[in-house]
């Protein structure tokens, strides 16, 4: 931090600029901002990009609308676990149990369905029951007995892989036989109800965000230029409309058989990114995470309960994984004792940091799940298809997470070094 | 004094054990000045703030706000009073802005959502009242402000709730000279604007520039409870190492009229 004030800083409030008047100007203070260290998810969607090109010239079935399809279906519990992590990340805390949390309450799904019968919706709604308990104990063995959260959740893989074990018996697994739940994954919308969820969805988000804009002109707020907020509404319309396109080609390897329209998991996953945008950006709760996150003592002084936030955050994070394993078992037809282990977890850890949520706590969006967990699945499915050994797989994905690490670290100097 | 004191503690006492820290302490707070607490380390100022601040319970003395006693229990009942404090490591929370950190625990809402509008918008009225310049923008990032911005944003964030008394403890101890300078006249600001002002500080030039009465503590009891126009610096120095003054007669029985 530096003492010296310069002339402009001094000018500041006086004339305290509400908005960068033009385009240009607006898009020099974002390139300043990038310099400065506040890189937000610009490495993550660069980083996409060249993966897209590389597969795409390497492997000409990469950008195929199977291979999409494939790609978001592969993709989906990542992101989902992903998202419940960027909570507890914001926090500066870490869940090393979210993977085997997932398989746990999977197999107690799968186990409702296929031993008691019961209806989907009940089961779906134990599997959520359980990892939100999971994560009560966790929350209160790390808010109230204080132990670091790593060691927590490590006694935590460790314990749920042994109740894995259980609930499943050794080397066995549950079939997931039930439409509703296969068709997270394996159904598709059908094509027309597809083009009119993009459409609602662009539409609804333009009149929001002009709103809003609109709002803040005319209280004198400080806001971006009308160029921005209409090029933000452009980009997204783009991308849903193009992802609704390729996904409503008829996709079936064989002619005489039909397979188009946007998987389950697609709507499951923007419904939940939709939900947790708006919770930790526009609540008071949401708020208070950050809040927790940047400086505990200053949230606590600032009245808020920091062990009752803490708590709730690894609910709200393993039910998540829950639900994560709930896509998980949808695409692989089964529930296993190895559902939820291995490198699950490190993919979805992975695929926060790589979308720009900082392991140090305070800086995170539920957006950096989807594009870090779409660059997590990317890699697997394009070296996947180049048919490399798995070795690579590893090896790459480690390279990946190392070098997002690094962003986070560097992009974290550079903030406290320009002050920004 | 013409006017009343919005705060005034009477024969206040305090003990951590078998240290009686306080002793018989009085204070008194009036509205729309600064009122100066120095002491050597050790002297009591921050069990004194803490104890009006509702942090440690009182053994026993008068709590009086307004004219009426009151009971404080908590830091809550002493916010409830309009009583703030700014403490010394500021406690805001640097990757929210500006506008979060000022409203941070206290949001306002419509319906379950933040409304973000108002709150800037106060923010910025609030900030202005108190011809605060030194920001470039409400809506950038704590982490991006200097140490005398930050302090800055820690006493509109005190002031804006309608708050009555400001405790301040230490606010210039970290700062370069123009900081200092831009701290002072918030202060001065503030107390201009109605509010009684305590400004815990060790800095004796800070104390004559904007402190309108000096209370002086030594070892726990009150040395002086004087008008800064009364004394010099020297006597300052003298009731804060020694606890009397050899010229200042009548002083060290401070507040017998209050």
């Amino acid at each position: 931090m530096t003492d010296i004030i310069t002339d402009a800083e001094e000018a500041g409030f006086a004339n305290d600029r509400t908005q960068s008047n033009t385009l240009g100007e607006a898009a020099r203070a974002y390139v300043n901002r990038v310099r400065g260290g506040d890189m937000g998810a610009l490495p993550a969607i660069l980083g996409l990009l060249v993966l897209f090109i590389v597969f795409g010239l390497a492997n000409d079935r990469f950008l195929s609308a199977l291979n999409m399809a494939n790609l978001i279906t592969q993709a989906g519990a990542i992101i989902v676990l992903a998202m419940g992590l960027v909570m507890v990340l914001l926090l500066g805390d870490i869940d090393l149990s979210a993977g085997v949390t997932g398989g746990a309450s999977a197999a107690v799904m799968g186990l409702a369905i296929a031993d008691h019968d019961l209806p989907w919706g009940v089961a779906v709604l134990g599997a959520l029951v359980t990892g939100a308990v999971i994560g009560l104990v966790i929350g209160l063995i790390v808010a109230k007995v204080g132990i670091p959260s790593f060691v927590v959740t490590l006694a935590f893989f460790l314990g749920l892989q042994g109740l894995l074990l259980k609930l499943i018996g050794d080397g066995g697994s549950v079939r997931v036989d039930q439409e509703v739940i296969k068709g997270i994954t394996k159904n598709n919308v059908p094509p027309t109800w597809g083009w009119v969820l993009a459409v609602v969805v662009i539409v609804v988000y333009a009149l929001l965000a002009l709103r809003s804009h609109r709002l803040k002109v005319s209280k004198g707020l400080q806001h971006q230029p009308l160029a921005v907020v209409v090029a933000q509404i452009v980009a997204l319309a783009v991308i849903l409309l193009v992802v609704t396109y390729v996904l409503n080609l008829n996709r079936a390897p064989n002619a005489g058989f039909v397979i188009e329209g946007i998987p389950y998991v697609l709507p499951l996953v923007i419904a939940l990114l939709i939900a947790w945008t708006m919770v930790l950006g526009r609540t008071a709760y949401g708020r208070h995470v950050y809040a927790v996150g940047g400086n505990p003592e200053a949230a606590r002084r600032a009245g808020i309960n920091v062990d009752r936030i803490r708590i709730s955050v690894f609910m709200f994070g393993s039910s998540m994984a829950a639900l994560s394993g709930v896509i998980a078992a949808s695409n692989l037809g089964k529930v296993s004792t190895s559902s939820g282990g291995g490198n699950t977890l490190l993919y979805a850890v992975g695929a926060a940091v790589i979308g720009g949520t900082s392991l140090f706590g305070g800086k995170g969006k539920a957006r950096d799940a989807v594009i870090g967990g779409l660059v997590i699945a990317t890699i697997a499915n394009g070296l996947g298809l180049l048919d490399q050994a798995s070795y690579i797989n590893f090896i790459v994905t480690g390279g990946v997470l190392l070098l997002a690490a690094s962003v986070d670290a560097i992009s974290r100097r550079r903030r406290s070094a320009t002050g920004l | 004094m013409s006017t009343s004191p919005l705060l005034e503690l009477r024969g206040i006492n305090k003990s951590f054990g078998v240290v009686h820290v306080l002793h018989d302490v009085d204070l008194a707070i009036y509205p729309g000045q600064v009122t100066a607490l120095v002491g050597d380390n050790g002297a009591g100022k921050s069990t004194l703030v803490k104890a009006v601040a509702g942090i440690y319970p009182l053994d026993s003395g008068e709590y009086r706000f307004d004219g009426k006693p009151v009971e404080v229990h908590g830091p809550k009942d002493a916010s409830a009073l309009g009583i703030e404090v700014v403490y010394q490591d500021l406690a805001l929370c640097e990757n929210l802005d500006i506008v979060e950190n000022m409203f941070l625990g206290r949001e306002m809402k419509t319906g379950p959502v933040l409304d973000e509008t108002s709150m800037e918008s106060k923010a910025r009225e609030v900030l202005a009242s108190l011809s605060v310049r030194t920001v470039k923008s409400v809506r950038q990032s704590v982490s991006s402000l200097s140490g005398g911005q930050r302090q800055t944003v820690a006493i509109a964030k005190a002031a804006l709730w309608n708050s009555k008394i400001v405790l301040l403890d230490e606010p210039t101890a970290a700062l370069g000279v123009a900081q200092t300078r831009q701290v002072l006249d918030l202060v001065r600001r503030l107390a201009d604007s109605g509010v009684g002002v305590l400004l815990i500080s060790h800095n004796l030039t800070d104390v004559f520039e904007v402190a309108d009465r000096i209370t002086a503590l030594y070892l726990g009891r009150v040395a002086a409870d004087v008008a800064t126009k009364d004394v010099t610096s020297r006597q300052v120095v003298e009731l804060i190492t020694t606890g009397t003054s050899s010229d200042l007669d009548g002083a060290a029985a401070p507040s017998a009229t209050a």
